[in-house]
């Protein structure tokens, strides 16, 4: 027994050198964000003024406002929103509901999980080259189509989760009544599941929100206002991206406000979507 | 398989004068497993018969044959005949929703939907008749009184049906599934996930509505067995050992496999 | 019951059954032509610079649009090389961050520390890159770089690939970049993997005597190895299609150079900074032949990853 006491010892410093390892980690981890949460605050906030919301994005050396390009956002990201739900969730209800037979649905979800991580300019790429070539010029519709595009993954992940956590003795009970299956589904199994459905498209809208390169080369850019969805719209992202970038002191500015404004958009909503799951979840 | 044979002779079905429903040579396969082996046995009308058996005799599988529950999944497959008023449940042509509007179903746990009281019970009622909203009033009134719910719940119609106690749930169920007024009442387990009182309410609650309703029960309590029950079928394994009326089977079974079981000499 | 009524109502109910089925099926189907849609295109519009330039493409590190010349050798270089900086980073720390939030932070912390790791998670890319650019590259160049240059540069072997002048942007620092942003997103996957583990076999552990560490290392850990596998495959392919976190940050030039502090290019900020200025069908084409690459790489690793999950699980399942 007396080697006992220094194998002992070994293992609870391994133990402890293992826990501050990780604590360091832990440390080391919200030290970055916490530090580009301040840089964001710090350059935003000043820069964060009334005119933000009054005026168009100027040419360089000129005040001005991001008016036009929080509008384009709000449009794409809305249509890009309107598109892709419903895709979303009925192809999740596929795979959750009647997916138990044939090659479908395993292979769709595997393609799903696929798009899901896909490199965001890519989609881009694709819908320049099946819309906006063919259109013959760049448009908010090409934008919003391009969202909609990474919304559609999104929904249908949480759609498929979500409605898996539905008990199935639910979906029993409700067909024991000789309830057919689209009315089991539709009134029972997604009514179960709302508050996690809502919530996948909450998060969703927040991804699109502050998704950049897909809207690169089908919204690109403008300037002036414009309610056109067939013109090219101004958005955030792309406006942030291209003052960032510009050795123009005001653009800078006006950057730091756009950044500020999207992450905090961001930010509401998955808290958002978090409150209300938590709720729903508690009520039931 | 020489068991097969020892285990199901020719069991001596017992006289039932009304037969509701009438199986013949059962059998039920999850796969390559067959769960059930060719199973006989007669249901009376507008009595309770019994299901027992220690876990994993096929007593649940057989009453889910009953309403086809088994074609949600795919890979089960029954054989053989269901004759319900002569007509055999299990034909390819029989439409499976009308089936089950027929034959009700309350399960192990409450599984209340995630809407209103009143529309729970409305829900299933909904889909087959177009009632004025008087007279679904009056359909939810008498279901929820059937179900002995109604005292507790006529001043909460509105709120969540998910909102109730276990035992307000179970009788929840109950009074859905008498709603669409169907036939036959299969009920699996319905007290396993409920407290003695509320387990009460509801045997109370079966002996009442056998004056309406075929009741098929199954059950992991032998007492509740001998308790609510006029016929007794006994299985193991996936056979039918003994079946014959309650009485008989609890006082003086033929079987030695039986009485081991109801005895507790059994496991 | 009028059976006039329930007759009509079966029958309504078969037809919207049908109906309904058939349209999840068509979406779900939708999704599968979508992806066959995004390749086609890729291909269809790479044609002229694959009949031009052939396997050649992928080798060659020339980038001239002015001769029509193009070779994709120094994205690819810079979007692998940036990731695996990324992944080498990242990987330990969440990993440590993930531990920390199931093991041992105190009760009140852990439920916000998990939300604030969660939720930047989902701060969108561009923020990570414009912070980079104006904050860390200057610094790092001022302070980090110098020293880098001085005492790792002049060691044997890798000296070469921490020398050159402080410039503050390049590969490493794009790497670093990224490595801060996908830490909240691998550390909350694993994290999710880790509260799996039922509560009773870790206690099962403790109760033997074993250290925190000890139940990590050989109870969680080989317990989760399918879903930190999955969470750090993801990560990766999140990594290698990052747009914006690395476009602010690489240096986008296409000259290849054995240093990590030297500007390079990756595949999706070559297509960020270049596409809509490209000009003439060659340089366009190449462009989306770099695109059809980067989403060929993505899509092997992911489904790499899918089908180590799947391994993985079998052979856990026999195990028990």
């Amino acid at each position: 027994m007396n080697i006992m006491p220094s194998l002992y010892m070994r293992r609870r410093i391994v133990n402890a050198t293992g826990l501050a390892v990780s604590m360091l980690a832990m440390a080391f981890g919200l030290f970055w964000l916490c530090w580009i949460l301040w840089t964001l605050l710090d350059h935003g906030l000043p820069a964060l003024t009334p005119l933000v919301f009054e005026q168009m994005t100027p040419p360089p050396g000129s005040s001005g406002g991001l008016l036009n390009a929080i509008a384009g956002s709000l449009a794409m990201t809305l249509v890009g929103t309107l598109i892709g739900t419903p895709i979303g969730i009925l192809a999740g209800t596929y795979l959750a509901e009647f997916g138990q037979r044939g090659w479908l649905a395993p292979v769709t979800r595997f393609i799903n999980d696929v798009l899901l991580s896909a490199p965001s300019i890519v989609i881009g790429l694709f819908v320049y080259e099946v819309y906006v070539i063919r259109a013959k010029h760049f448009s908010g519709w090409a934008g919003a189509l391009a969202l909609s595009i990474i919304v559609i993954p999104i929904v249908i992940r949480t759609t498929e989760n979500m409605l898996r956590l539905v008990p199935t003795t639910l979906r029993e009970a409700a067909a024991a009544l000789g309830a057919p299956q689209w009315k089991i589904i539709n009134f029972i199994t997604l009514r179960a599941a709302r508050a996690g459905i809502i919530t996948g498209v909450m998060l969703a809208i927040a991804r699109i929100s502050g998704e950049t390169a897909p809207l690169l080369f089908t919204a690109l850019n403008n300037q002036f206002w414009s309610s056109n969805m067939d013109q090219p719209m101004a958005n955030l992202p792309v406006v942030i991206f291209q003052f960032a970038m510009s050795p123009y002191e005001d653009w800078q500015k006006l950057a730091w406000a756009g950044a500020l404004l999207i992450t905090l958009s961001v930010l509401t909503l998955n808290i958002l979507a978090r409150v209300l799951f938590r709720q729903k979840a508690a009520s039931h | 398989m020489p068991a097969e044979n020892t285990a199901n002779p020719k069991i001596i079905v017992p006289e039932i004068i009304a037969p509701k429903i009438i199986i013949r040579d059962l059998s039920f396969y999850y796969g390559d497993y067959c769960a059930l082996k060719n199973i006989n046995l007669s249901i009376a009308e507008k009595m309770v018969t019994a299901f027992i058996g220690p876990s994993g005799c096929g007593k649940s599988t057989l009453l889910r044959t009953f309403n086809r529950m088994y074609q949600l999944y795919p890979k089960q497959k029954a054989t053989g005949e269901i004759l319900l008023d002569g007509e055999n449940i299990l034909d390819k042509k029989q439409d499976l929703n009308n089936l089950r509007a027929k034959i009700g179903m309350v399960f192990q746990k409450p599984t209340p939907f995630p809407m209103s009281i009143y529309d729970n019970i409305a829900f299933g009622v909904k889909l087959y008749e177009s009632l004025s909203k008087n007279d679904m009033d009056e359909r939810v009134e008498w279901a929820l009184r059937k179900a002995a719910l109604w005292t507790e719940a006529k001043d909460k119609l509105r709120q969540s049906g998910t909102g109730l106690s276990g035992g307000q749930q179970q009788r929840l169920c109950i009074a859905r599934a008498i709603a669409v007024k169907p036939q036959v009442l299969l009920l699996d387990e319905p007290t396993s996930a409920l407290d003695p009182i509320s387990t009460a309410h509801i045997e109370k609650l079966i002996d009442e509505l056998k004056e309406d309703f075929t009741i098929v029960i199954v059950t992991h309590n032998m007492q509740q067995a001998a308790r609510v029950s006029d016929y007794t079928a006994y299985m193991y394994l996936g056979d039918l050992i003994e079946f014959g009326d309650t009485s008989t089977v609890f006082t003086n079974p033929k079987r030695k496999e039986t009485e081991d079981y109801i005895t507790g000499r059994f496991g | 019951m009028p059976t006039f009524l329930r007759e009509a109502s079966l029958k309504r109910h078969t037809v919207l059954d049908m109906l309904f089925r058939n349209l999840t099926r068509v979406s779900a189907f939708g999704v599968l032509m979508l992806l066959v849609a995004i390749i086609a295109s890729l291909i269809v519009g790479s044609m002229p610079a694959i009949r031009a330039f052939g396997f050649g493409f992928l080798t060659s590190s020339e980038w001239d649009p002015v001769n029509d010349r193009f070779g994709a050798l120094i994205p690819i270089v810079g979007t692998l090389v940036t990731s695996a900086i990324a992944l080498l980073i990242a990987i330990p720390v969440s990993f440590g961050i993930a531990i920390f939030l199931t093991e041992l932070s105190p009760r009140i912390l852990r439920r916000p520390l998990g939300v604030a790791v969660e939720l930047l998670a989902g701060i969108p890319s561009i923020i990570y890159g414009m912070w980079g650019l104006f904050i860390f590259a200057p610094l790092f160049a001022d302070r980090i770089e110098p020293w880098l240059g001085a005492h790792i540069g002049t060691m044997p072997y890798i000296g070469p690939l921490f020398s050159g002048p402080p410039m503050g942007i390049g590969i490493l620092t794009a790497g670093i970049i990224l490595a801060i942003m996908v830490i909240p997103f691998i550390a909350s996957v694993m994290r999710d993997v880790f509260e799996v583990v039922p509560t009773l076999l870790k206690e099962s552990a403790y109760g033997l005597g074993a250290t925190t560490w000890e139940v990590m290392w050989k109870v969680v850990l080989p317990y989760t190895k399918v879903g930190v596998a999955g969470g750090i495959m993801l990560g990766l392919g999140r990594a290698l299609g990052e747009t914006m976190a690395v476009t602010f940050v690489i240096g986008n030039s296409h000259e290849l150079s054995k240093s990590l502090l030297m500007p390079g290019n990756s595949i999706a900020s070559a297509l960020a900074n270049e596409f809509t200025e490209a000009y003439g069908g060659l340089y366009t084409s190449a462009l989306i032949e770099l695109g059809l690459i980067l989403f060929f790489i993505t899509f092997v690793v992911l489904s790499l990853a899918r089908y180590m999950l799947f391994k993985l699980g079998q052979r856990e399942g026999q195990a028990t």
